[in-house]
């Protein structure tokens, strides 16, 4: 019997309306934050009745983070919807200096179970005030847990795994992933953080590849592999915590690594990969590190100014030849 | 003749302003003048706020007060004193002490036990970089305080956070916050799962006169209207955004007329009278605690001490001493004895009290031990 296949939005909409189901203190807080329930019954024009766990709020980014980081101090458990990631930086007091630091600076007294649910959208034509992948620069901010699922079963998996912790996570969809397919069992399943998934094995390079460039990094293995190189595709699928062994198994059995990260290249999360490998496996690595990454411009609309700067299966097989020297 | 504040006492629900009908709302949109009209018991009488006589102590209102906690009050504003001049001393002559960023509450008691004293068990606050007064208002114990600030492990936050975060989310202190306006819409959310799990509680949030000019004031008090939670917004206008005065940096004289523009009631107190503080939080607590939703509460009040520490200080000096004659211990210790409720001899059991504790609180603190240096790693996830 196949798996059903659903759409990665439709995964994510599942997870949060299970963990709804299984404890109360679930909520649904944000912008249009019905959207994240993917119920457009649940749409104010519609419904006859508000979902009494799904509060939309205006367009007060600052305000209804902090009233999740206040519900939360309270017992709730909110999943806090963003729109566009980029969104949070109209809230970004609240985002970034209170919900991932009260915890420790109360000395652990404050617990904020909250997810960040919004996406990263490079590669969609919306330009740079839409267009950025923000897990970078979140991984720098200490207090954070980072999901970046790049199928369905995934999303739903990290999804319900991040809605049970008791730690502030941001869960970071992709607006090029959300109307993909795949395979989602409809038994119950969660995927613990910190397990990286190999995407597909391989002996010749390791090429660890983030959200939305997991895609691209399995057709650039695919047409490797005509041409005799065997890529092994590792997907971390959490970025922080961050599989790290799982990554060292891997370069101890190629020796090559190539990182591809939706990200401005500066700071990336291939640079932190990248300089993990290096401090810790600098004797496995038969080659340099090679990272790819968007170019450091502000993100453009024109679609070939767009193409020019960001990741594509051509400059991911580019870099795997030069570290295999082919 | 100055004209001073005025505001009903009564209290009944059903006096309270209901925004049910659209025209009402169209009312409202019509701006304060009609928002006016609508009869709120809580109406201010708005105008230029003079400060030069001291409202008189309504003789009626302690009458409903008993006397335990007229004395408590009393003793929660000389220890927040006596707290803070402690904080001085250390951080002038204690090297430990150098870095402990003193925001000192001195000169604004009033505001923070007034407000606090009118608080069931259950309620809950947020506080601010100057937030010590708030601490011991609610509770807290001095000894645990001064170990924080001084980061040692006893601390109520185990030396993690420090003057700027003290928190006891046991006695509802849901943390003072460095971040100017940062604890108004986190206030609003405690208000919001208050209400959204029928706990009967209320939340108050503190915040000075500058975060009134952050987007996060808009942002909380918008969301705590539309949704009719049970908080109270207490804006404690010590005149001063740091080096800029209040009449520099906001477009109104008087802070609580901006609760108008979210449909909820707003009132100026004088925010150095203990009494008149408490009658206005009470009314507002318990209107919001009859689920009529959120109030606006606007204290002015001047904080005596520099910003922080012993920062320079530009304030002009006859500024200062005007309000130094407004002390609002004081002038609560003058209303006391002459209602015979501070007896010479009560005045010095609770004297030598509070210099117990805060003695104690100094040594409690110096004698505790620094933290584990491998506990910077602890409490980064729950």
């Amino acid at each position: 019997m196949s798996a059903r296949e659903i759409t990665f939005g439709r995964a994510v909409a599942e997870a949060i309306q299970e963990e709804m189901a299984r404890d109360k203190n679930v909520i649904v807080i944000g912008e249009d934050c019905w959207r994240a329930l993917e119920e457009d019954q649940l749409h104010p024009k519609y419904a006859r009745k508000p979902h009494p766990r799904v509060f939309n709020t205006p367009i007060s980014e600052a305000g209804f983070t902090g009233a999740a980081v206040g519900a939360a101090m309270m017992g709730l458990r909110p999943v806090l919807y963003f729109l566009m990631g980029m969104f949070m930086l109209s809230g970004f007091d609240q985002v970034v200096n209170q919900i991932p630091k009260l915890g420790y600076l109360s000395g652990g007294q404050a617990k904020l179970p909250i997810v960040i649910y919004t996406s990263n959208a490079v590669g969609n034509r919306y330009a740079a005030q839409h267009a950025w992948s923000m897990h970078p620069m979140f991984a720098n901010i200490p207090g954070f847990k980072i999901a970046l699922p790049s199928t369905p079963y995934d999303a739903k998996g990290l999804m319900k795994t991040a809605i049970r912790d008791d730690s502030p996570v941001l869960f970071l969809s992709h607006f090029l992933l959300e109307g993909t397919k795949g395979a989602v069992p409809e038994r119950e399943f969660t995927i613990d953080f910190g397990k990286a998934d190999i995407k597909r094995p391989g002996k010749d390079v390791t090429v660890v590849a983030i959200s939305s460039m997991v895609d691209k990094a399995m057709r650039a293995a695919r047409r490797l592999e005509r041409q005799g190189i065997d890529a092994e595709v590792l997907d971390p699928r959490t970025v922080v915590p961050l599989d790290k062994e799982a990554i060292f198994r891997s370069v101890e059995k190629t020796g090559h690594l190539v990182i591809v990260d939706d990200a401005h290249r500066t700071c990336s999360f291939a640079s932190e990969i990248s300089a993990t490998v290096a401090e810790e496996k600098f004797d496995c690595l038969k080659a340099p590190v090679k990272r790819v990454a968007i170019a450091d411009v502000p993100v453009p609309f024109s679609p070939v100014l767009e193409d020019e700067i960001v990741p594509t299966e051509r400059k991911i097989i580019d870099a795997v030849k030069s570290v295999l020297n082919r | 003749m100055p004209r001073l504040l005025q505001y009903s006492r009564s209290l009944e629900p059903s006096r309270c302003i209901r925004l049910e009908s659209t025209s009402e709302r169209g009312a409202y949109a019509s701006g304060y003048e009609a928002w006016a009209k609508l009869n709120n018991p809580m109406t201010t009488t708005v105008g230029p706020w003079v400060s030069d006589t001291a409202p008189q102590s309504d003789p009626s209102s302690p009458s409903k007060l008993s006397p335990e906690l007229l004395l408590q009050m009393y003793r929660e504003m000389l220890t927040i004193r006596a707290f803070e001049e402690a904080c001085y001393d250390q951080f002038r002559s204690d090297p430990s002490m150098r870095y402990a960023g003193i925001h000192a509450y001195i000169g604004q008691e009033a505001t923070a036990v007034g407000t606090c004293s009118a608080l069931r068990k259950g309620d809950k606050i947020t506080s601010t970089h100057r937030g010590h007064g708030h601490l011991i208002a609610m509770g807290a114990e001095p000894k645990l305080m001064m170990a924080e600030i001084q980061g040692k492990s006893t601390g109520y936050n185990k030396g993690k956070g420090g003057s700027l975060h003290i928190a006891s989310f046991d006695l509802g202190i849901l943390g003072a916050n460095g971040v100017v306006g940062a604890g108004i819409p986190i206030a609003t959310g405690v208000a919001f799962a208050m209400k959204h799990k029928h706990l009967n509680q209320v939340c108050v949030s503190f915040f000075g006169d500058s975060a009134a000019n952050e987007g996060v004031f808009n942002e909380g008090l918008n969301l705590a209207s539309i949704w009719k939670l049970p908080v109270v917004f207490v804006c404690e206008n010590n005149q001063y955004a740091v080096h800029t005065p209040v009449t520099e940096s906001t477009s109104v004289a008087d802070i609580s007329v901006r609760a108008a523009g979210y449909s909820m009631p707003g009132v100026t107190v004088d925010g150095n009278d203990a009494l008149k503080v408490y009658e206005a939080a009470y009314s507002a607590v318990e209107r919001a605690r009859g689920g009529a939703g959120p109030t606006l509460i606007e204290c002015k009040t001047y904080r005596i001490m520099p910003h922080q520490g012993d920062m320079p200080d530009y304030r002009p000096p006859e500024e200062k001493e005007a309000w130094k004659a407004k002390d609002p211990i004081k002038r609560f210790e003058e209303f006391l004895t002459k209602s015979g409720l501070l007896k010479q001899e009560t005045k010095t059991a609770i004297a030598k009290q509070v210099t117990d504790t805060i003695q104690g609180a100094v040594s409690y603190a110096r004698e505790s031990n620094w933290p584990d240096p491998k506990q910077a790693y602890q409490d980064v996830y729950a």
